[in-house]
């Protein structure tokens, strides 16, 4: 059983994983009810849920969750929309790679938290500054990341369809998207990770809604069961929209997984 | 055995489709059309190719100046140890590479980059990965713009003609190695290209399978009648497929013999086994085994 790389079925693999989850609750339970952590700084997990609770049904929780999505989700598509045909263009084209590869590759290491400040005195404390800073944090990874990818595309297929007739924007259209297409997702699917990152810190600075603020709210009132609820929230939207993407690949991509 | 043997084959045909040419240039109205009968398919004039040199080494001559003629419907296998040029020759053909020198004609049209006229296979797997069986076969049809009723019957004709049946809603993924070749035949042949061209396209099956795959290429091409240049390693393929051997040297590579294969069509494999088929292997084998000596020495 363990050999390495030895496969393991799909049972024993889901019980493994929820059982890691079990054990992780347990040790902070036994951590704090047992009385060896303080409950100032740490809430047990009995608190934990009833303050969760309260903040769902009492205090509109919900409509900060919807909130710090929304943003997510639209900085994260902007980025996309912008970034990944720029990508392919790049991965593409050698000029354009050279024109653009050293810019972006400066502007990636670029903190999109360090522009909170900047982005607060162009744009003020509303839904655009939330967007610009997912905006800023997303789309010059993306742009690079999906250029590698189409840049390494393998050369016998894009000499193959040259050999069938295939102009050069037929083969961006039929070899290179197609064939980067899942890679492509797979970028978006990492990146989306990183955009919840952004937001969160974008909702910590001057911001009056969002899963952000309301744990920098709770921070005031030393509401740690509050603070651990949001940040478990934030981790199981993360789970749920890596499953989606997942499942849509699937779709998707039936040759891959085939 | 001398009917067999036409070293100075590819000498004299370049010499005609010269003479044809420049009958053409001098009558270029009547002239056209007797000239185009009587000039070959194929025309590769002292083609060479020289790879730059890399980090200060010295440049790499792949390929001396070659010249080689083709006919129409010839089917012509290109014999030659590994590293002998006989794959940058078939490359440059298709367009994928330039000669450093020299120039190809494909009726008597110089080629100057790759197109559906000349269609390839290769010896890597090159479907496309996202694509099944049936619209792998489409592909350079959908790039002409055909129709697709006309595209689903020649689909349909080829997915026959290489027995795959059945599998057309495959992915290539799916298939065994033989049957992802003999789609990428039936793929290039779809786009009746004036010239097939094949690099070792067998080159990475198993032998039984490979035996199989030549009959299959061989049948298609008696009843077709394409013009086909195949690049091989293997010297009984080179003879079992050929009507022309033509044999390349090791480094740098250029035509050694040019060697005429008289062997009837249809051609079965139990010919292999004929005392003709055997003198050729073995004067083949030792035409290649100079070369492959000498290659190896030089390393």
């Amino acid at each position: 059983m363990f050999r390495p790389l030895e496969p393991i079925g799909q049972g024993p693999r889901l019980a493994l994983g929820i059982a890691f989850f079990i054990v992780f609750v347990a040790a902070w339970a036994f951590a704090t009810l047992g009385g060896f952590v303080s409950r100032t700084f740490l809430a047990d997990p009995l608190t934990m849920a009833r303050d969760g609770w309260s903040l769902l049904v009492d205090q509109g929780f919900i409509l900060d969750i919807g909130v710090t999505i929304w943003r997510v989700v639209g900085g994260f598509v902007l980025a996309a929309l912008v970034a990944v045909p720029l990508g392919i263009l790049m991965g593409a084209y050698k000029p354009i790679e050279a024109f653009l590869e050293p810019f972006v590759s400066f502007a990636r290491y670029l903190p999109a938290s360090a522009f909170i400040p900047l982005l607060i005195l162009w744009a003020g404390i509303g839904e655009t500054q939330k967007l610009l800073v997912i905006f800023i944090g997303s789309v010059f990874q993306i742009v690079l990341m999906v250029a590698v990818a189409v840049g390494g595309t393998r050369r016998d297929l894009v000499e193959a369809s040259y050999t069938l007739g295939c102009g050069d924007t037929s083969v961006v259209r039929r070899v290179l998207i197609p064939a980067n297409a899942p890679e492509i997702a797979e970028i978006l699917r990492l990146v989306l990770g990183w955009a919840w990152t952004y937001v969160i810190v974008a909702e910590l600075i001057g911001s009056s809604s969002g899963i952000g603020h309301m744990i920098i709210d709770s921070q005031a009132l030393l509401a740690t069961g509050q603070i651990i609820f949001g940040i478990i929230v934030i981790g199981l939207i993360g789970l749920v929209s890596d499953f989606l993407f997942k499942a849509g690949n699937r779709r998707l991509f039936p040759w891959r997984f085939a | 055995m001398d009917g067999l043997i036409g070293d100075n084959a590819a000498a004299g045909a370049v010499a005609a489709a010269r003479r044809s040419e420049a009958a053409r240039a001098d009558e270029p109205v009547t002239g056209d059309g007797e000239a185009r009968m009587t000039s070959p398919k194929l025309l590769v004039e002292n083609v060479s190719r020289v790879f730059p040199s890399v980090h200060g080494g010295h440049p790499i001559r792949a390929l001396e100046p070659t010249s080689l003629a083709v006919g129409g419907n010839d089917f012509i296998t290109i014999l030659g140890p590994s590293g002998c040029g006989k794959s940058t020759l078939l490359r440059i053909v298709a367009g994928l590479d330039r000669p450093s020198a020299g120039r190809v004609l494909l009726d008597g049209r110089e080629v100057r980059g790759p197109g559906p006229d000349r269609g390839m296979v290769f010896q890597s797997y090159t479907l496309f990965p996202w694509l099944t069986v049936a619209q792998n076969i489409e592909f350079g049809l959908k790039e002409k713009g055909m129709g697709e009723a006309e595209r689903r019957a020649i689909v349909s004709a080829y997915i026959d003609k290489v027995g795959l049946r059945g599998f057309e809603n495959h992915w290539p993924k799916q298939l065994s190695g033989g049957m992802q070749q003999r789609t990428a035949i039936a793929r290039a042949l779809a786009n009746d290209p004036e010239i097939l061209l094949l690099d070792e396209p067998f080159g990475a099956l198993d032998n039984q399978t490979r035996s199989l795959m030549q009959e299959l290429l061989l049948g298609i091409w008696e009843r077709e009648q394409k013009t086909v240049l195949f690049v091989t390693h293997d010297i009984e393929e080179a003879i079992f497929l050929a009507s022309r051997v033509v044999v390349m040297s090791a480094r740098p590579g250029r035509v050694k013999a040019d060697i005429r294969v008289n062997l009837p069509h249809p051609r079965h494999y139990t010919v292999k086994t004929s005392p003709e088929f055997s003198e050729l292997k073995a004067r083949l084998t030792e035409e290649i085994r100079a070369e492959a000596v000498l290659a190896a020495t030089e390393h």
